[in-house]
């Protein structure tokens, strides 16, 4: 028997028993930003391939969330702070081994990107809206004319975006289960199938609604893919990593993980929409519905069950 | 200039004296604490081993909290140690979860806290709070740099483990075993 405990009492605030520093604001922003991630990575992908015709809520319509989204994940991230006054210190510093920096960075450029994507769009709500201000009117023609350009950097910034929320977390070395180098494209999977879940629940075209389920279906099963070697990846790593992976594996994240992300959130929409495909009547926002909950889910049991994993004690 | 401690675990007792003098050297707010005492008991009674540890940061070589930090308020200071700046400080706790050691705490105030290796004092020629209360004199500091320092010359007496080397953070906090 070997027993390693503290007896000088340590009981340091959000650190003892064990790490939890972040709470529910932390997986909410992830969430936000992930599907705001995913609706403007499609919007500029089939603007850029074209299809701006074909896939009108993809490219027109859907991105109007995205700014509420990313506000909203913006403060969420911003109450989390615990020396808020000094916020502004992440924009006065780069530090480009910090994936926290690069963060900051990604969201100072694409929120406003998301406002002038919609800005460019804002008749097809508005039609009879006018600038007012000749210096608006300048901004407006000017994005206008580079569209195409601006498409591109929304594309790789949205990438950026959904990829850098796993790789923050999996820069954590002191936490075992999220130190797999999976769970960037994991996360960015999982904010595309978001993305492609809201533009089902907001299309009217059947022909995109089509399209969005059999990309959502694609990527459901990379996502599979991802977490089943996920796992096994944790099991052939070191101790600390079997141990991180045990909380799946009969541990207390089991029920939570493969009920909540795994059944619901991607097997279930998945054969729901296969359903779908093969003519049978499904309401289509339904699988749309519970991915966005198994993305969601996805995020918080993450971030909660990655504090609980540990080196020591 | 590299500088490090060692706890001589042989001559450790627990008795927290190290725990207590940070608190009041360093104005540590109630209830948290820079440093503290780790016990290992193995074995089966009636035949038992203990090692008694005082741990806190290890100031690293290779720091992950300095690397995650994305505003450079955790950095290396004078031979290596790392420090918090609070006015760079955003409250953001990425350190925190960076570090293996739960080495770190958020202060009331909102910065993120740890231990200095009471730099202010070392600055004056003293010892760290920790290593200067010590009852049984069990804790070495100096510098790694300086072959006549009292830490240099009893790690290469002793034999010397660190904690979790294979998370690759170079700690520099040594206990003699």
């Amino acid at each position: 028997m070997k027993e390693e405990i503290i007896v000088s009492g340590r009981m340091n605030s959000m650190v003892d028993p064990h790490l939890h520093i972040w709470h529910w604001q932390i997986p909410l922003y992830l969430f936000l930003g992930g599907l705001a991630a995913g609706i403007l990575f499609f919007a500029a992908l089939y603007y850029i391939n074209g299809k701006e015709k074909e896939y009108p809520t993809a490219v027109r319509l859907a991105p109007f969330i995205t700014p509420f989204l990313l506000i909203l994940g913006l403060l969420a991230l911003f109450i989390d702070l615990r020396h808020k006054a000094f916020f502004w210190q992440l924009y006065t510093n780069i530090k480009l081994q910090s994936p926290m920096s690069w963060g900051a960075w990604t969201l100072m450029v694409i929120t406003p990107v998301s406002f002038i994507w919609c800005a460019l769009h804002i008749r097809d709500l508005f039609p009879k809206w006018d600038w007012k201000y000749e210096w608006l009117k300048i901004i407006e023609s000017f994005f206008s004319r580079n569209k195409k350009a601006l498409a591109w950097v929304m594309l790789i910034y949205a990438v950026i975006l959904g990829i850098y929320t796993g790789i923050l977390l999996s820069a954590f070395n002191a936490r075992p289960l999220w130190n797999t180098s999976i769970l960037g494209p994991l996360f960015l999977a999982s904010g595309l199938s978001a993305g492609a879940a809201a533009i089902i629940i907001l299309t009217r075209h059947p022909e995109e609604r089509k399209l969005f389920a059999r990309i959502d279906l694609i990527i459901i099963g990379i996502e599979l893919f991802l977490i089943i070697h996920m796992f096994m990846g944790f099991l052939a790593s070191t101790q600390v990593q079997i141990e991180a992976a045990r909380m799946f594996l009969g541990g207390p994240f089991t029920m939570s993980f493969w009920i909540f992300v795994v059944i619901i959130g991607m097997i279930f929409p998945a054969i729901l929409e296969i359903m779908e495909l093969r003519k049978f009547h499904i309401p289509a926002i339904l699988p749309a519905l519970l991915v966005l909950f198994g993305s969601i889910m996805l995020r918080f049991i993450f971030v909660y069950a990655g504090q609980a994993s540990r080196w020591l004690y | 200039m590299r500088y490090a401690m060692a706890v001589d675990t042989k001559k450790c007792v627990g008795c927290s004296d190290c725990v207590v003098a940070c608190q009041t050297e360093n104005n540590v707010p109630i209830g948290f604490c820079r440093d503290w005492v780790v016990e290992v008991m193995d074995g089966t009674y009636p035949i038992l081993e203990i090692e008694i540890r005082s741990e806190r940061c290890n100031h690293c070589g290779n720091a992950p909290c300095v690397r995650c930090c994305p505003t450079g308020a955790s950095h290396f200071t004078d031979g290596g140690i790392v420090l918090v700046k609070p006015t760079k400080c955003i409250g953001c706790g990425a350190c925190i979860a960076s570090c293996p050691y739960d080495a770190r705490y958020p202060h009331p105030d909102g910065y993120v806290d740890k231990c200095t290796f009471c730099l202010h004092r070392i600055r004056n020629g003293l010892k760290p709070a920790c290593a200067a209360v010590c009852p049984t004199r069990c804790i070495y500091f100096g510098d790694l740099d300086d072959p006549n320092s009292e830490v240099s010359v009893v790690l290469k007496k002793r034999k010397s483990k660190t904690l979790i080397p294979e998370a690759g953070t170079v700690p520099q906090l040594y206990f003699l075993i």
